[in-house]
């Protein structure tokens, strides 16, 4: 018998979808739809009451217009009323609008509320089942304060069915996602562990989700659930298929169950008892025998059920780290699965590869692969398979293989899709530097790289490659003499023009020697690339040209002749005007020796972490953000792995430890610093060169930065590069360095805001006399209390500690609180200080407002000191839906429909602190052409506004 | 935890859209459409997962679909769900349709819009998985529909 029969259902609504589907175009398609939007509103509106059936007919109406993408703005409160019937098909109508249209904030959260909170005590399971539904999908805050207490209670009553359970139990386990602190843990977590005894397999999927997500947080009050998980997993993998009910799935005994098992196992270290751990071991083992048995159906998805549990599997093995045997075995598998048939198998199989190629158990295994990995690159018709296998041949390098790999991910650059291009740039720029053993084949690769992908190639790492080879005497005439041959090619990218300026620029003269490069040629062949680029390259090709005239007397004349001529001196380019003229006078009026202290060799560069690699993690997103929900965050962590193979090699040579601390002096009236200090006014190709990690700027400000950075050292500056990313966004990772990750978590609440801090120990030895506190300067002392709770003194290699921050808004504020931390790794005392994003716009709360309500207000705001204004420049691509979710991240609300010109965006909202309240309107008016922007803010309060324009302002 | 499920037409068509996290109408359709963009250029019989557009989160997300004759059938989770288990739960969530629907076509998914979102809602919760076995699913629908016949004939 069918289940959904299709002669009943509501006619009205058939008819509707017909209508639609026989229109012959957009526009008839909308008239249709408005028509009956129309329709709708007027029996919604009419006096004559509407019966269940018709509201019902109604609602489905909209839910199938708002599928079609049009907006739907009424309907909710009919909606709603649905709640409150008897008859089962409105209330799930209701519910199911709900769940589709209604967002978290929406007011009438109330309203539904008290539907939802009549049906959790009906004691119909079907109506507590649309229910819990309800509040698992919406997942709202208001919902969560709401059921949070109540829903632990459903989900362990004796008496509660089986269906019920299970939507209780999901339904937790959202409300624990959404709000944390919401979820009352107590006398229930204990029970909530025997679940995974029960005999309902259903209940038991749902609570090993729930409790996966639980131990995650805290592992100590759900290690019980341990040895009932190995338990009810051995019950399942050894077990024939005939006691599972209904959950075999295409001959594979309740595969989802076990997987959700094995992903709970993952959350701990091997068990301690020694009988538990057998067991486990057991099952493992029986997991990968029965991958070797022959199929027992030739359809797919016995096969995928199968594998999946055996990928599974193997993640544990892989976590656990601990079963040399079992790993080996693992990796044999993934290896056979490198070629199977399957895509989707090999896909998986080049992934999980990469976690166990971090393992120093299972590394030499999975090199043996590498030729395979090697063809999958050239030969797999899939651009998502090939990035898989780039990622692994990344994973599985060392210095055995370097040159091989980075020579085959050379040849692939040719042809790779555009989108992975860059990526695999930074991934060939970082293996070349880390495990050269000769700074010729590290100069070769990234010239290589320039001329292969030069668009792709960052400036990072063209900057690496010129700190590298100032650096290191003994590669510099290599690296002249190469740039020299690669820029006789007649088409040659600019990228490699300046790098070929610059080190030419230090040391050509060590090729200046040979006739066929001799200081004439040398300058002709730059000369010659200087029209076709760009005004920062040619920038600094002056600067090189300047240098020339130090290491060269005697093209001094050719080259004044050049700054002397009016495409120079009177270039429409201020910079490249001031650079000609201060170079020509500099060259016409020093002496000798001055020019040859102003134009000295570059001294060495102060060593720090590869910018390339922390683009390529950025690229990567938050590798190692603290993310709760992912339990498997090792698994995409290529670039740590790396490290970590580095750590295991440390008897080897590495340039890299190498060039670490030079800590060569710097002469204190070292050339650079003259250069930009004044007598150049910008000489910015080299400033930027030291100052890897700040936006390319006006010559004026990196003259600041040139001088903070040699007169105090990096580490003890308030960090505070990533504050203002944190102005519209409230999670995400505020600082890292070689040792220390620390990822935010914040949520506010009209005045009062609490951030979770999870600082994560990213080496492998642990942190001794950990100590993190807030401080704060005086003035923001009275404005802004927060109150940190203490932390563990010691975190291990690998592990993630957590902190929280109560904050409490008193008055309007301007500056921000300091996040100090100290510690001990391998004896040395650390100190990081970061700048904490706690702004002002925080404690905003959003006020949806009508149009002629907001121009009146707007107008009692008129006062001048009330009102700030300003016009800049746009930093990033102008793009609507950006500027949406900034200006809601900000935290007003978006009121659509107030600015007569519809390009503009108006926004509203109340901040609250303790002492006040202040209303805030904005008005952000972009203009593309100019690619400016102009924002008005109006607030009751200077300050306010000030410091609202400030922040917001430095967003796009 | 699964963050959207879109079906759509291989036209692009959206039959379906149930998304676990909130987004305005406007995103969800551009969603929709990236989407409907990233699966539908590539070829059949290559790998069933790929990395998530950027609306729905870039590479911390992946879609998981499959393509069956006329629909496209797309789930975008995160890094905490096995690709494979969500490829059978698809295929358990076709396998149940076409149970419902007696040979389900394109057509139904359009008329009875309401009905699969109970099936669906049935499977998935807030995102999460609540039930995999499909006689669970089909008797819990079997008894939305006698209650539903229930009160059609008082």
């Amino acid at each position: 018998m069918p289940a959904v029969s299709k002669g009943d259902g509501m006619r009205g609504l058939a008819v509707f979808i017909s209508d639609i589907r026989n229109c012959k175009s957009k526009e008839a398609e909308v008239k249709r739809i408005n028509k009956e939007l129309a329709n709708i509103r007027s029996k919604f509106k009419g006096d004559k009451a509407l019966d269940g059936y018709s509201k019902k007919k109604y609602v489905c109406k909209l839910l199938f217009i708002f599928l079609l993408g049009h907006d739907i703005d009424f309907g909710h409160m009919e909606a709603v009323n649905l709640l409150s019937s008897n008859k089962y098909t409105e209330k799930q109508i209701g519910y199911l609008f709900i769940s589709v249209l209604v967002n978290s904030n929406s007011d009438l959260i109330r309203l539904i509320n008290n539907g939802i909170k009549n049906d959790l005590t009906s004691r119909n399971p079907t109506f507590m089942n649309l229910a819990l539904h309800c509040i698992a999908n919406v997942g709202s805050r208001e919902m969560a304060e709401a059921f949070a207490s109540q829903i632990p209670s459903i989900l362990v009553a004796g008496d509660t069915m089986d269906s019920v359970k299970q939507s209780a139990a999901l339904c937790l386990l959202r409300l624990n996602r959404t709000s944390p602190d919401l979820v009352p843990m107590g006398e229930w977590t204990a029970r909530v562990v025997h679940l995974l005894n029960d005999q309902h397999l259903g209940v038991v999927t749902a609570a090993a989700s729930l409790i996966t997500t639980l131990a995650q947080k805290s592992p100590e009050d759900f290690k019980t659930s341990i040895s009932l998980a190995v338990a009810r997993l051995s019950r399942i993998v050894t077990s024939a298929s005939i006691d599972l009910q209904d959950y075999t799935y295409y001959f594979v005994a309740a595969p989802w169950l076990s997987v959700k098992l094995l992903r709970l196992l993952q959350c701990y270290t091997p068990p301690e008892d020694a009988a538990l751990r057998s067991r486990l071991t057991e099952c493992l083992e029986t997991i990968l025998n029965k991958a070797q048995e022959p199929p027992k159906s030739k359809k797919v998805q016995h096969s995928n059920a199968k594998n999946a549990v055996l990928f599974e599997a193997i993640a544990l093995i892989i976590h656990h780290d601990s079963e040399p045997t079992l790993l080996v075995r693992a990796c044999n598998q993934l290896g056979q699965f490198l070629q199977h048939r399957e895509t989707n198998l090999r896909y998986l199989a080049l992934e999980s590869m990469c976690t166990l190629a971090s393992s120093e158990f299972s590394h030499e295994a999975v090199k043996t692969h590498i030729d395979t990995v090697i063809n999958a690159l050239k030969t797999e018709r899939d651009v998502s398979v090939r990035q898989r296998a780039v990622d692994l041949l990344y994973a599985m390098c060392d210095r055995s293989n370097a040159k091989q790999i980075v020579a085959e991910m050379l040849s692939y650059l040719e042809n790779a899709d555009y989108s992975i291009r860059e990526e695999i740039v930074l991934k060939v720029a970082i293996l070349a530097e880390k495990y050269a053993v000769d700074y010729t084949w590290y100069v070769d690769t990234i010239l290589n790289l320039i001329r292969m992908a030069g668009d792709h190639v960052s400036e990072e790492v063209w900057y690496r490659v010129i700190q590298i080879v100032i650096n290191r005497d003994e590669v510099q005439g290599y690296a002249a003499k190469t740039v020299f041959e690669a820029l006789q090619a007649p088409a040659c990218h600019e990228n490699l023009v300046k790098v070929g300026g610059y080190i030419l620029g230090e040391f050509g003269n060590l090729i200046a020697g040979d006739s066929r490069s001799s200081p004439l040629v040398q300058f002709d062949l730059l000369h010659s690339k200087f029209h076709l680029c760009s005004v920062p390259t040619r920038a600094l090709l002056l600067s090189a040209y300047i240098k020339f005239i130090n290491l060269f007397p005697e093209v001094k004349t050719t080259i004044q002749e050049v700054l002397r001529s009016d495409s120079q001196l009177r270039n429409a380019d201020v910079e490249l005007q001031q650079r000609a003229i201060e170079y020509l006078r500099l060259s016409c009026i020093a002496s000798t020796d001055i020019l040859a202290t102003v134009l000295e060799e570059m001294p060495p560069f102060p060593e720090r972490e590869s910018s390339i690699l922390a683009k390529l993690k950025r690229k990567k997103g938050p590798g190692i953000l603290p993310d709760i929900d992912d339990t498997r965050w090792n698994g995409n962590g290529n670039v740590e792995h790396s490290e970590s193979v580095e750590g295991t090699n440390k008897s080897s040579p590495s340039l890299m430890a190498d060039l670490l601390p030079t800590n060569r002096p710097r002469p204190s009236s070292s050339s650079p610093t003259m250069l930009s200090a004044g007598t150049m006014g910008s000489a910015h190709p080299f400033t930027d060169l030291l100052n890897l990690n700040s936006a390319p700027s006006a010559g004026a400000s990196l003259l600041v930065d040139v001088l903070s950075d040699s007169f105090s050292p990096a580490s003890q500056d308030v960090s505070d590069e990533n504050f203002s990313r944190f102005v519209c966004k409230n999670n995400g990772v505020i600082f890292e360095n070689q040792l220390l990750q620390i990822g935010l978590k914040s949520e506010y609440r009209q005045n009062l805001g609490r951030i979770y801090v999870f600082f994560g120990n990213k080496t492998s030895t642990q942190f001794l006399s950990f100590s993190s506190s807030v401080i704060s300067s005086d003035s923001l002392k009275t404005q802004l209390n927060i109150h940190a709770k203490a932390v563990d003194p010691t975190v291990e290699g690998g592990a993630q500690l957590q902190q929280i921050l109560n904050i409490e808004c008193v008055s309007d504020f301007t500056d921000a609180p300091v996040l100090d931390i100290q510690f001990r790794y391998g004896g040395a005392l650390q100190n990081i200080a970061v700048k904490l994003p706690v702004m002002l716009n925080k404690f905003f709360q959003p006020t949806e407002m009508k149009s002629q309500d907001f121009f009146q207000r707007w107008k009692q705001l008129g006062v001048p000191q009330q009102e700030v204004q300003t016009i800049f420049k746009a930093k990033h691509p102008m793009d609507t839906d950006v500027t949406n979710a900034k200006i809601l991240g900000f935290g007003v609300a978006l009121l659509d429909g107030v600015d007569p010109n519809p390009a503009n965006f108006v926004g509203s909202g109340v901040i609250h602190t303790k002492s006040t309240q202040v209303g805030c309107l904005l008005r952000l008016e972009p203009n593309a052409q100019a690619e400016m922007y102009r924002l008005t803010l109006r607030t009751s309060r200077e300050s306010v506004s000030q410091r609202l324009c400030d922040l917001l302002s430095d967003q796009f | 935890m699964i963050k959207a499920i879109l079906i759509f037409n291989n036209h692009g068509k959206p039959r379906l859209s149930k998304f676990y996290e909130h987004y305005s109408e406007d995103t969800e359709q551009q969603i929709i459409r990236e989407t409907f963009h990233l699966v539908s250029k590539r070829d059949e019989n290559v790998c069933n997962f790929l990395e998530g557009g950027m609306l729905i989160g870039g590479s911390d997300y992946r879609l998981i679909y499959r393509h069956y004759a006329t629909l496209y059938f797309v789930f975008c989770v995160d890094s905490s769900e096995s690709e494979l288990g969500i490829l059978d739960l698809i295929q358990v969530f076709v396998e149940t349709l076409d149970k419902c629907f007696e040979n389900v076509c394109e057509l139904d998914l359009i008329f009875h819009v309401d009905k699969v979102h109970n099936i669906l809602a049935e499977m998935v919760m807030g995102g999460m998985v609540l039930e995999t076995n499909m006689n669970e699913i089909i008797t819990q629908v079997d008894s939305q529909n006698k209650m539903e016949k229930s009160e059609q004939s008082p």
